[in-house]
């Protein structure tokens, strides 16, 4: 069976990606995830903030009560070097693809222009195979329009390409006004592929203390109606890779994102759940279905259920209504 | 090569690359030698023999010594760093070192002994007790000694086999920072000769050729065993010169055993050591140079072996009087050291018939700069003078005041030899400002990158929370040869607006000299902000005045409260000491120097503050008339009793140094509770209470460092007179139906750490940002929050019985007998002493270990032991370090003899008194505040009755009859002395089985002499000493100690669970045994938030980092077992915790792959550890068990 796929120009041996996730953040994890079976791997986020917050963390700590008094003048020793987080990642890159033989995605989030997108060329020259690019923020600001905001993506995607040679993916959110206009632009703009969606950490509120607090919660397959929608859309209409992601739990889910036009599915809640060699049942069942279906290869499967070849690509626009609308008679 | 660096770190530079082996333990001034060395082996870096020494911490500088002689025997070229009490407990192995001839230099800044008093400051107490052990001794007087005569002292003592101390002066040499040359690696390796380093390993412990060495001899030898050294002491000096003069071939910088400098001819000769001597020495030239004076200096070099031939030398013939100036005191000795071997060398020498002089000179000794007292060019000049008196002032004293034994010489203050062409600056600067930091990048910037000499020296506040720094610097074009204080700058900044309102500091600036604030006004406004005395003198001295105001600028860059690099950026503009342009381009280049490798994002920053600096940089036009109708604050409020405003209050002020010996106790007794009387004044922010939405749970006191935060419940009929603006409101315990209840915040004292509004649970329903306390700037609140404060004081306390202690909403309103204390903003051990103050501070007496908590307990100028309405309070000593358990354990056995003393005298007089009182008192339980209240009573009863009977029993019995009152004592100290130094001390009288209670305020590293590890320190933190993270799990003491069975044991977290912590205060003092606290402190040396301490406190103890448990060996007795756990399960992972705070991720920025390694056996650790503990406590006890049988 031809399991094999591209994705962003990369050919990987299955559609099996470990996405970002707590799994990806070492050299260890990440050769689990390659005996696994795993074709690529994503690696955590980068942050833009963490990148500048860490700095300011360690100076703030590391000089808060200095020379007040005599005989505690400073309370750490000066280390030779400092690693932080953002060398410590490239160092994993650089491990990573010295260990490994599957492909190394690194990712980068954030959402402002600055000096941070120089990071991206640090990345490549550690030997990513891949960038994936992690853009959102919640605009709290009133006056900040839509506009704004999609120019501001538009000009990061473009100013990290324009950084950098290896190919570029770009997660989004669906929450823009025209998803598939922004999406448009975002591939004009350079990107390579477009991986939908990302899945924002919601806060909760803590109802003893009357705090917001940070909340995560692993996925479920119903989270992966939505890429599901966007991906068949904007499979044909756009000339760029897919990546689904956002509850893909099952083999079901795999075949289901294929067919409408992923080139790859991207897992972590359903591995952070099972294990990772839970990879290995997902493989052995999409065979079986691809057998059962009579697909001898993955990229027969890509995108025939796309809103361009579906039978009934009317529900992918009207979903909400569909059941009334066709069951309304004259 | 030049380089800029201070004493200390020349002393490392030269230790590190001549040993093989380094033994440390951190003691002031000397830890950062030991520090730099853990530094560098850490790094990798090498010796000259290109390997990397091994560098050890261990439990004690007696346990250092050890290892260090034990490293020496067995071959390994190897060296130690100490000073003060350090120094007395390496005696004991000296004298087997210098006994066995055994090559080693022992580095020491030299510091005063503690006697009367601590001080962490420098004189030569400390290495003249130490000249009995054999070691030959060297004094090096300026950075650039420290590293020459250093080298000469490890090569002289290779060849001459007696080991050297090596001393310089602590504070004055180890932390000044000068420009000197450095000894390249090359010309140690000619120093070091091969064969010597041969025959030291050859002498070495080795089974392939065995000897023995340490034998016990009796009288028939030993002694003429001991004679055989003495050639060997006779040969030294010979060796020692010659050593020097090799060095001044490689180097050009010639030394003597004894050097002179002066007049050929002088008349009039002061001998002195260490740093006085360059001041003597630059007074003498200037002396000889302005007025011909005949008057010259001797130097001493190498002090032991005392060379007289060298000495007698060195001296000109033409002396008549000679004044020897010893840093040390010997009470009771015909006069200090150093006097009395010049005093013995002109005597042998006259008495041998030599005829080098006329006549015998007269010879005086005095004494000078006692625990870093300032030795100055004034003072030099009076001892001159003395000198030239027909009859000297001998056994003198120079630079005080002494009104009592009159041994005081006069100097004139304003006598100055400051050259014109040097720049002096000074700097008043808040600590968390960064101020020091930017000005030791000055000296650096000047000394390394120009022609110019740079010196800089820092003066430290005696508080740890906002304090104030003052910097004071020098260039020019000559080496910097001053080690004193600046008296007249020429330019002086106040780096903090606050500042010029608080202290006297124009006086020190010359006339025409430029005067730069730091300050958010403009023209008129700046000019009326001024005090009276401050306008004054800018009118008087025609001062030049800037302004910036640096905090809106370091905001605009993202640089909070540092405005350390704008200030810099200023004091280069104004100082012209480099072109404008090029010193810009200067302070940039050590910007990215400096805080490069700390990230791109702190370069940024800094950089951009540069470039807004010089914009905002602007010239006041000074009025030509005074507006002010204010001065400078008073130091004290004039309600603060005598003795506070005509002693405390004057070293408060910075007038200390002109106090005279009058005014001072006798035997180091000063009064308590009297920093309620140093208004500190330094929150930017303090809590605002809110009563409608308060829940009175009490936590906001509780977890309150400073004792800032009050609470009161009091009869309504109180509030007649009360201001307008106190808040108060019903009391909601059913207990105090009726009455009022009042939080108050002493505004002048809150140190604004903002810990009450963490622990605060009441939020707002409506709004729930809103807490019942929020902050709220200080400045616009403080009158109003001073008329209610007192009026808060003055509301009567409750009467403590009526108080249900074991509910902390409920014991916090017992008044803490422990205020404003100098700790850290935030401390996280001051909790712990105030609430021990709370629950038994009117019958408490505390051991105080050295450390953190002896310096915020018993630092001058004010102490924070106070006093109840009754007058009575915690009573406090500290003796050392190492001894506090004993030294608690010794108050245990007097109090225990007394109260048997007064128990056998009551029962004589049973008679007289009344049987049934005295079986009462004799027989009164008191565990609890009302029996002892109640016994209270009754032992006043008796006194009562006592006045009545005139036996000598009973005034014998009057006198200690407060011993039949239970007193709890307490002895208190840190991981460093319970866990390390005072471990064997703290272990021996747990096992004595008295009712001693020891409370150990674990930060989990020696907090106080700045974070070195201990054994507490947890696997994986960074800290000094363990710069590559500490390799090691804490050590368990609490398990260790529980073995005894019959030891109270409890380990507390009051961030997790106050109500705990209480519960084991109580349960440890009413445990009539010994008991043991170990309390998670965190500290401003694990680099967290310290507004947010107490999450730190529940995340070790949720991750198991932290158990929570007591052992109480009364449960035991009743067939119970005696462990309760009352933590969870761990929860969370540790990695989680060691995530959260710095001193943990500092490893994972150096080594990410150990970091992870130690985090992964953490984990399981803790599991492991838990579960052993739970097993334990699961198992049955019954009737054989022997826990709890004392």
């Amino acid at each position: 069976m031809d399991l094999k796929t591209k994705y962003l120009g990369l050919t990987l041996k299955s559609p099996l990606v470990a996405s970002a996730s707590p799994l990806t953040e070492d050299l260890k994890g990440i050769q689990k995830l390659e005996d696994a079976g795993a074709s690529a791997v994503v690696l955590p986020s980068i942050f833009e903030e963490q990148i500048r917050a860490e700095q300011l963390n360690l100076f703030y700590h590391t000089t808060q009560g200095t020379y007040a008094y005599a005989e505690s003048l400073t309370y750490f020793p000066e280390m030779k070097e400092y690693r932080f987080a953002s060398e410590q990642y490239l160092e994993l890159i650089r491990k990573a693809k010295e260990k490994v033989n599957i492909p190394i995605i690194a990712s980068l989030n954030g959402a402002t222009l600055g000096g941070w997108i120089e990071f991206a060329k640090k990345i490549e020259q550690a030997g990513a195979d891949a960038l994936e690019m992690n853009i959102y923020f919640i605009p709290t600001d009133l006056d900040l329009s839509g506009n704004d905001i999609e120019n501001t993506y538009i000009e990061i995607v473009k100013s990290v390409k324009s950084n950098v040679n290896i190919p570029i993916a770009v997660k989004l959110s669906p929450f823009f006004s025209n998803f598939a206009n922004m999406a448009k632009r975002i591939v004009e703009a350079g990107a390579n592929a477009l991986v939908l969606f990302n899945r924002f950490y919601q806060p909760d509120v803590d109802l003893e203390n009357l705090e917001v607090k940070p909340s995560i919660t692993l996925s479920t397959s119903h989270a992966n109606r939505l890429p599901m929608r966007w991906i068949a859309i904007l499979k044909h209409k756009l000339n760029c890779d897919f990546a689904a992601t956002s509850g893909i739990h099952t083999s079901d889910d795999v075949v289901k994102m294929l067919l409408v036009g992923a080139n790859v599915t991207m897992l972590c809640s359903a591995l952070l759940k099972n294990g990772v060699f839970y990879l290995l049942q997902l493989e052995r069942e999409l065979i079986e279905w691809m057998v059962e279906h009579e697909y001898s290869s993955v990229q027969e499967m890509i995108g025939v259920m796309s809103r361009e070849k579906a039978s009934n690509p009317n529900v992918y626009e009207r979903a909400q209504y569909v059941r009334a609308i066709t069951s309304y008679k004259f | 090569m030049y380089a800029v660096m201070d004493g200390n770190e020349a002393a490392a530079y030269v230790a590190f690359r001549v040993n093989e082996v380094i033994a440390i333990y951190p003691i002031t001034p000397s830890s950062n030698m030991g520090e730099w060395c853990d530094e560098w082996a850490a790094k990798g870096y090498k010796n000259i023999w290109g390997i990397t020494p091994t560098v050890v911490e261990m439990q004690s500088e007696a346990g250092a010594a050890g290892t260090v002689h034990g490293a020496l025997q067995a071959g390994a070229l190897t060296t130690t760093f100490t000073a003060a009490q350090g120094l007395l407990l390496k005696i004991p192995n000296m004298f087997k070192i210098a006994g066995e001839l055994t090559p080693t230099v022992f580095n020491i800044s030299a510091r005063a002994l503690a006697t009367h008093a601590l001080s962490i400051f420098g004189d030569h107490s400390d290495v003249m007790a130490a000249r009995m052990t054999g070691f030959g001794m060297m004094a090096s007087s300026s950075v650039q000694e420290v590293m020459d005569l250093e080298l000469i002292a490890y090569a002289s003592s290779l060849e001459s086999r007696i080991p050297m101390i090596q001393f310089f002066d602590g504070f004055r040499t180890s932390h000044e920072e000068n420009k000197i040359v450095v000894v390249p690696d090359d010309v140690m390796r000619e120093m070091m000769p091969d064969e010597l380093i041969k025959a030291h390993r050859l002498r070495a412990l080795n089974p392939e050729r065995p000897v023995i060495r340490g034998t016990a001899q009796n009288p028939d030898v030993f002694f003429q065993n001991r004679e055989t050294v003495n050639r060997f002491y006779a040969a030294c000096p010979e060796i020692v010169q010659k050593t020097m003069d090799k060095f001044a071939t490689f180097t050009g910088r010639q030394y003597h055993l004894f050097d002179y400098f002066g007049h050929p001819e002088a008349e009039r000769v002061i001998v002195i050591m260490a740093s006085g001597g360059e001041t003597a020495e630059e007074t003498v030239k200037y002396l000889v140079k302005n007025y011909d004076e005949r008057v010259g200096v001797i130097r001493v070099r190498l002090y032991r072996p005392f060379s007289i031939k060298h000495f007698i030398d060195a001296i000109p013939s033409s002396v008549k009087a000679i004044a020897v100036l010893d840093r040390t005191k010997e009470p009771g000795a015909p006069g200090e050291p150093l006097y009395l071997d010049v005093v013995d060398a002109f005597y042998e020498y006259f008495s041998n018939g030599n005829t080098k002089f006329a006549q015998f000179p007269k010879i005086v000794g005095g004494r000078y700069g006692l625990a870093s007292k300032e030795f100055t060019p004034a003072m030099v000049k009076a001892v001159f003078d003395n000198l030239k008196l027909d009859k000297p002032k001998n056994h003198f004293t120079i630079g005080i005041i002494d009104d009592v034994t009159f041994t005081s010489l006069e100097y004139d203050p304003n006598f100055s030899i400051e050259p014109e062409n040097v720049v002096r600056a000074m700097f008043y600067g808040l600590a968390a400002d960064g101020t020091v930091g930017a000005n030791k990048n000055s000296v650096k910037i000047i000394g390394e990158n120009t022609d110019l000499y740079a010196q800089g020296y820092y003066v430290y506040d005696s508080r740890k929370a906002g304090t104030l720094t003052v910097s004071h610097l020098r260039f020019g074009p000559e080496p910097i040869r001053a080690p004193y204080l600046i008296s007249k700058a020429n330019f002086l900044a106040c780096h903090q607006t606050v500042f010029i309102e608080k202290y006297h500091m124009l006086h020190n600036l010359v006339p025409e000299g430029t005067f730069l604030i730091n300050a958010p006004f403009e023209g008129e406004e700046l000019w009326n902000f001024f005090p009276l005395s401050v306008q004054k003198q800018i009118l008087d001295k025609n001062l030049k005045v800037y302004y910036v105001d640096a905090q809106k600028v370091a905001e605009e860059s993202g640089m909070g409260r540092r405005i350390n690099t704008i200030m810099q950026v200023c004091f280069f503009a104004l100082s012209g000491i480099l072109p404008r342009e090029q010193a810009i381009e200067a302070i940039k280049e050590s910007i990215v120097r400096t805080y490069g490798k700390k990230g791109d994002e702190i370069v940024r920053m800094n950089i951009q503050a540069v470039e807004s600096t010089l914009e905002n940089l602007k010239e006041l036009y000074v009025p030509q008339k005074i507006t002010a109708t204010r001065d400078v604050w008073p130091p004290v409020p004039d309600n603060a009793p005598e003795f506070v405003k005509k002693v405390e209050g004057e070293i408060i002020a910075g007038r200390g140094d002109y106090l005279p010996v009058s005014v001072f106790p006798v035997d180091g007794t000063w009064p308590t509770a009297t920093t309620q009387y140093e208004k500190r004044n330094i929150a930017l922010e303090i809590p605002v209470w809110d009563e409608k939405i308060c829940i009175q749970c009490g936590k906001c006191a509780f977890v309150c460092p400073h004792a800032t935060i009050r609470i009161k419940v009091f009869d309504p009929k109180y509030l007649e007179n009360a201001p307008s603006t106190f808040k108060y409101t019903d009391a909601r315990d059913k207990e105090f139906a009726g009455m009022k209840y009042s939080i108050q915040v002493a505004p002048e004292d809150c140190t604004g750490c903002a810990v009450c509004v963490e622990v605060c649970p009441a939020r707002d329903k409506t709004n729930p940002k809103h807490k019942a306390l929020d902050m709220y700037p200080q400045l616009p609140l403080r009158e109003q929050e001073k008329i209610n404060w007192d009026f808060f004081l003055s509301l009567p306390d409750i009467d403590r019985r009526r108080i249900k202690v074991t509910n902390i909403r409920q014991q916090q309103i017992q008044r803490p007998l422990f205020e404003f204390s100098g700790a850290c903003t935030g401390c996280g051990e001051t909790p712990y002493v105030k609430l021990l103050s709370q629950l038994f501070g009117d019958r408490l007496l505390i051991a105080n270990a050295t450390g953190c908590s002896s310096i915020y307990g018993g630092n001058l100028p004010t102490t924070p032991f106070a006093v109840d309405e009754n007058g009575r309070g915690p009573t406090w000593s500290n003796s050392l370090f190492e001894d506090n358990a004993e030294f608690g354990f010794g108050f245990r056995l007097a109090i225990d003899k007394q109260k048997e003393i007064a128990v056998n005298l009551l029962k004589g007089l049973a008679s007289q008194v009344g049987e049934v009182l005295v079986e009462e008192i004799i027989n009164a339980r008191q565990k609890t505040e009302p029996e002892i209240y109640e016994q209270r009573e009754r032992v006043a009863a008796l006194i009562e009755k006592l006045k009545e009977i005139d036996t000598p029993e009973a005034k014998k019995l009057s006198t200690i009859a407060d011993y039949l009152v239970k007193k709890s004592v307490w002895v208190v100290g840190g991981d460093g002395w319970a866990y390390d130094i005072g471990y064997g001390g703290l272990d021996h009288v747990v096992a004595m089985g008295k009712d001693v209670n020891l409370l150990v305020l674990d930060t989990e590293v020696y907090s106080n002499t700045g974070g070195q590890s201990s054994k507490a320190t947890p696997l994986g933190a960074v800290a000094k000493f363990a710069a590559n993270g500490k390799p090691a799990f804490k050590k368990d003491l609490g398990w260790m100690v529980m073995s005894y069975k019959n030891v109270y044991v409890a380990t507390v977290a009051f961030g997790a669970k106050d109500e705990h912590t209480l519960k084991a205060f109580l349960e440890a003092e009413a445990y009539e045994g010994p008991s043991v606290i170990i309390a998670y402190s965190h500290c401003i040396a694990h680099g967290i938030d310290m507004t947010q301490p107490l999450k730190q406190h529940k995340l070790a103890v949720d991750s198991g980092q932290w158990i929570l448990y007591r052992y109480n060996p009364e449960l035991a007795a009743e067939g119970k077992n005696p462990l309760i756990i009352d933590s969870k399960e761990p929860n969370v992972d540790v990695a989680q915790y060691m995530d959260s705070e710095i001193r943990f991720r500092m490893l994972a920025h150096s080594n990410y792959e150990l970091a992870n390694y130690l985090k992964e056996m953490e984990r399981k650790y803790v599991v492991e550890r838990y579960k052993l503990y739970k097993h334990l406590s699961e198992m049955s006890y019954d009737e054989f068990s022997i826990a709890g049988k004392k």
